[in-house]
């Protein structure tokens, strides 16, 4: 009985303590409800990408024009699938987005406004939205990262196309379910029509790839050697320098750039719009710019190892300037047929 | 009735599942599901569900033998090291895992990942059965010539029958929904698919008509359980002293049994801790400032307490209905309130996104409606221990009180609620344990600008700065150990009054 009446008593100490936990709690909802209207100094932003990257950015921000960030962070298809299901009644004023797909479903519910051309203006017309509701902030090239002990410079592929062949079989990483892959395959369609790219897939399927969740494990094993070569977005080895607290050009893992406008050297984005109930509200107005002014842009070169898309600011260390590459002519405004790429994808058997 | 109002928590993400499956019609949903595909991912899951039930019922009835029915040196020890797994969340063991072993990566290693975490949800309910259960039955078989191992079979595995299959159902259950660790260990299943179609293309609703399979799927596996379970089958003492059953003399057999043991705890334990502090070491990212660190812990703790708080409130109703008042009603009632348990948190997150945008703006990012996802999620780990504790106490004293003149009210709380108290606080334990660990629909639904240390340490882990993480794992799994430890005690078996 003694036993049963001090765990009674534990029970009721701890329900003690989830009812101040709550009320607690409760108070702090309060504090920080209704942002957004027009012009009180504080916005909403969803942001697809990282909070170890972004949020100094937006504390700088904050610092210079006094407008305070409520920032929600999640992946950047979730978000999207959440901005979908909330629709008018979204709490958000600014979506910011890892890759411009995302960007594009966003924009095809009509929930963005249009931008003013003298913000979009700033980045170049194939990294911005044809209909103004997007505009790119900073930009990724697709790459071949390899492992130097594995691969000499003299054998790797002039060709993204070459990887399906035998000299690669068991050999190349790929993430499939990655919003940039999708993009790239896109990218393949949109350059050489969809039965170049349903070849590809197949070969790449059939040459027994080296399938991962996402690009940072991709890395990952092309360091430590297990896997010799991986298809990629430069900026990764940036992240992986940076966690090691060495140089990129310390790493084993180097970067191949496809050369003559080949479809593997696709350039991306990372991008904002701005939500229609912010339609009025001079504050996203300003953080869009925020991002496309020069310390925004020199910050994408230094920390995150992106490039800038406004004119002017110098580009990541490490790395070919974005002008030396020999990008492909594709706009990324013809990458919205998203649709027809998720049917190749799933039907190569590269994803479950 | 009270108890509706628990189930229709629970139904929430079926609801918008419906709203959102009819949506896409029927030519989708049949485009979408009458393939190949879907029914090798649905067999595969199943599969994989299957392989670790058994695994973890072998571990869980295994151990908790060991630790309440034998002289194994250091029982009390080893029945905290069993239970701690339930601390370690699936993506954190997997990640170490595959840290440890270049390449790990498949069906094997994915069941072997998700048996070492999940095996407490047998481990804990197996254990208290075998400490409460009447060792006046096992006494009457062997006075009547049957063996030990016949015994054990015959009567002992009946008695916690109940107890068992209840974990096992949990596991399962939870297999099915998991994400975490066959990410990582790159096994294709239903869930896996799922999350790739929000990542593909952004097609919700091609992941959400998936999703319906799988309540499909935790139908079949909830019928199967109900089927097999024998009606009417009570194991309450009845009347009489409580005392411990003899303990079976180990002799040299002791060993190998302390080194399984030790074994199974070095693997779900030791490898995620020696894994954790090489990342540490080899990166030169940190956390942020103290104060962020307790910050993201101080939310977790509320987050996941309001969780607890909501679950159990809704449970009550429901487990004490489950307990007392059995019949083809409740049994549907309390079928009801598992059927989402195998949905990813996503689907879930996004249902109550539906659910706040539509119903409950006023509520929508704010901790009540993570907390009422949380009791969505996690109904069935409460129900089942308030309907497991109210089960093994006697009606008997109810019936006695109301015969004395005591109202329904009086009874409930004078006599019902302090006898299922430690069912309550345990239900409330093991919520809170699951809560602190749930990443996506936290994701989704928690108040914007309020990180938890499940959300911190996905936010460094997806840039590659596990160091930085690292703190952030280690600490969810040291706030977890102290409901671990509550759990472990609950079951009685810290207890000293035995032999």
């Amino acid at each position: 009985m003694f036993i049963s009446l001090r765990r009674s008593t534990a029970t009721l100490a701890a329900a003690g303590l989830l009812v101040t936990g709550l009320v607690a709690c409760g108070s702090e909802d309060e504090a920080v409800s209704e942002p957004g209207t027009s012009g009180d100094k504080q916005i909403t932003v969803y942001s697809g990408r990282n909070e170890q990257l972004i949020k100094p950015l937006l504390e700088k921000f904050t610092a210079q024009t006094g407008i305070t960030v409520n920032a929600r962070y999640a992946n950047t298809a979730q978000l999207a699938a959440q901005l979908v299901e909330e629709g008018d009644k979204s709490p958000a004023d600014v979506f910011l987005a890892q890759d411009a797909g995302a960007l594009g479903t966003v924009s095809k519910r009509d929930m963005f406004v249009t931008l003013p051309s003298t913000t979009t203006d700033k980045a170049p017309a194939t990294y911005r939205a044809r209909n103004g509701h997007w505009v790119g902030v900073s930009a990724r090239a697709r790459v071949l990262v390899y492992n130097a002990d594995a691969v000499t410079e003299a054998e790797l592929p002039a060709s993204v196309f070459e990887l399906t062949g035998p000299a690669w079989k068991g050999k190349v990483g790929v993430a499939p379910t990655n919003a940039s892959f999708q993009a790239f395959v896109t990218a393949i369609t949109v350059q050489h029509g969809e039965a170049r790219a349903k070849e590809f897939l197949a070969g790449l399927k059939a040459n027994d790839p080296q399938v991962r969740d996402g690009n940072g494990k991709i890395l990952e094993d092309v360091i430590a050697g297990t896997v010799p070569v991986g298809l990629v977005n430069h900026y990764y080895l940036g992240e992986v320098a940076k966690e090691q607290g060495t140089t990129v050009d310390a790493l084993k893992a180097k970067l191949h750039f496809f050369p003559g406008g080949d479809t593997g050297g696709l350039v991306n984005v990372a991008g904002v719009g701005v939500l229609k109930r912010a339609a009025d509200n001079p504050d996203a107005q300003a953080f869009v710019d925020y991002l496309l002014g020069p310390e925004a842009q020199t910050y994408f070169a230094e920390q995150t190892f992106e490039y800038p898309v406004v004119e002017g600011v110098t580009g990541p260390a490490g790395v070919p300037a974005l002008a030396d590459l020999q990008v492909p002519d594709i706009d990324l405004n013809d990458l919205d047929a998203l649709e027809s790429t998720v049917a190749l994808i799933k039907e190569s058997g590269l994803v479950p | 009735m009270a108890s509706t109002a628990a189930v229709a928590v629970a139904v929430v993400p079926l609801a918008y599942l419906g709203v959102r499956t009819a949506e896409a019609g029927l030519d989708r949903i049949v485009a979408e599901l009458w393939t190949g595909r879907v029914a090798w991912l649905s067999l595969r899951s199943l599969g994989l569900a299957a392989v670790v039930t058994s695994a973890c019922v072998l571990l869980g009835v295994g151990s908790a033998y060991l630790v309440t029915r034998t002289d194994l040196p250091g029982r009390r020890f080893f029945a905290v090291l069993a239970a701690l797994p339930l601390a370690v969340p699936t993506y954190i063991a997997a990640f170490a895992w595959v840290s440890a072993f270049d390449g790990l990566a498949g069906f094997w290693p994915a069941a072997l990942v998700l048996t070492l975490c999940s095996y407490p949800y047998v481990f804990l309910p197996v254990a208290a059965a075998l400490r409460g259960a009447d060792p006046a039955q096992e006494e009457v078989s062997r006075s009547l010539g049957r063996g030990g191992w016949q015994t054990f079979t015959r009567v002992t595995l009946r008695q916690i029958r109940p107890a068992t299959a209840a974990g096992a159902l949990l596991v399962a259950l939870y297999v099915l929904s998991d994400f975490g660790a066959v990410a990582i260990l790159r096994t294709d299943t239903f869930t896996r698919a799922i999350f790739v179609a929000f990542d593909l293309g952004f097609d919700r609703t091609g992941a959400l008509v998936l999703s319906s399979v799988l309540v499909l799927l935790t139908l079949l596996l909830l019928t199967g359980e109900t089927v097999t379970r024998r009606r009417g089958a009570r194991y309450a003492r009845l009347g009489g002293a409580r005392r411990a059953a003899a303990r079976l003399r180990l002799g040299p057999a002791r060993w190998p049994a302390l080194a399984g043991l030790l074994g199974v705890a070095a693997l779900a334990l030791g490898v995620p801790a020696v894994s954790l502090a090489r990342r540490l070491v080899a990166g030169v990212s940190r956390p942020g400032a103290l104060a962020e660190v307790a910050a993201a812990a101080g939310n977790s703790l509320v987050l996941a307490l309001a969780g607890a708080a909501l679950t159990m409130l809704l449970a009550l109703p429901l487990g004490l209905l489950t307990a007392r008042a059995p019949g083809p009603l409740t049994t549907v009632l309390d079928r009801l309130a598992y059927l989402s348990h195998a949905l990813p948190g996503v689907v879930v997150g996004l249902s109550l996104i539906f659910f706040g945008i539509n119903v409950a703006y006023p509520l929508y990012q704010t901790t009540w409606l993570l907390a009422l996802a949380y009791a969505t999620l996690f109904l069935p780990l409460a129900v089942g221990s308030v309907a497991g504790a109210a089960a093994q106490a006697p009606p008997g004293l109810e019936e006695v009180a109301r015969s004395l003149g005591r109202g329904p009210w009086g009874v409930l709380r004078t006599v019902t609620l302090p006898l299922t108290l430690p069912g309550i606080g345990a239900g409330a334990a093991l919520v809170f344990l699951t809560g602190m660990k749930e990443l996506p629909a936290t994701l989704l639904l928690r108040p914007t600008g309020t990180d938890t240390l499940a959300t911190e340490l996905w936010t460094n882990t997806a840039v590659g700065a596990y160091a930085a993480a690292t703190p952030y794992a280690a600490l969810l799994v040291v706030i977890s150990a102290l409901p671990t430890w509550l759990l472990v005690a609950r079951s009685g078996l810290l207890d000293k009054d035995d032999r």
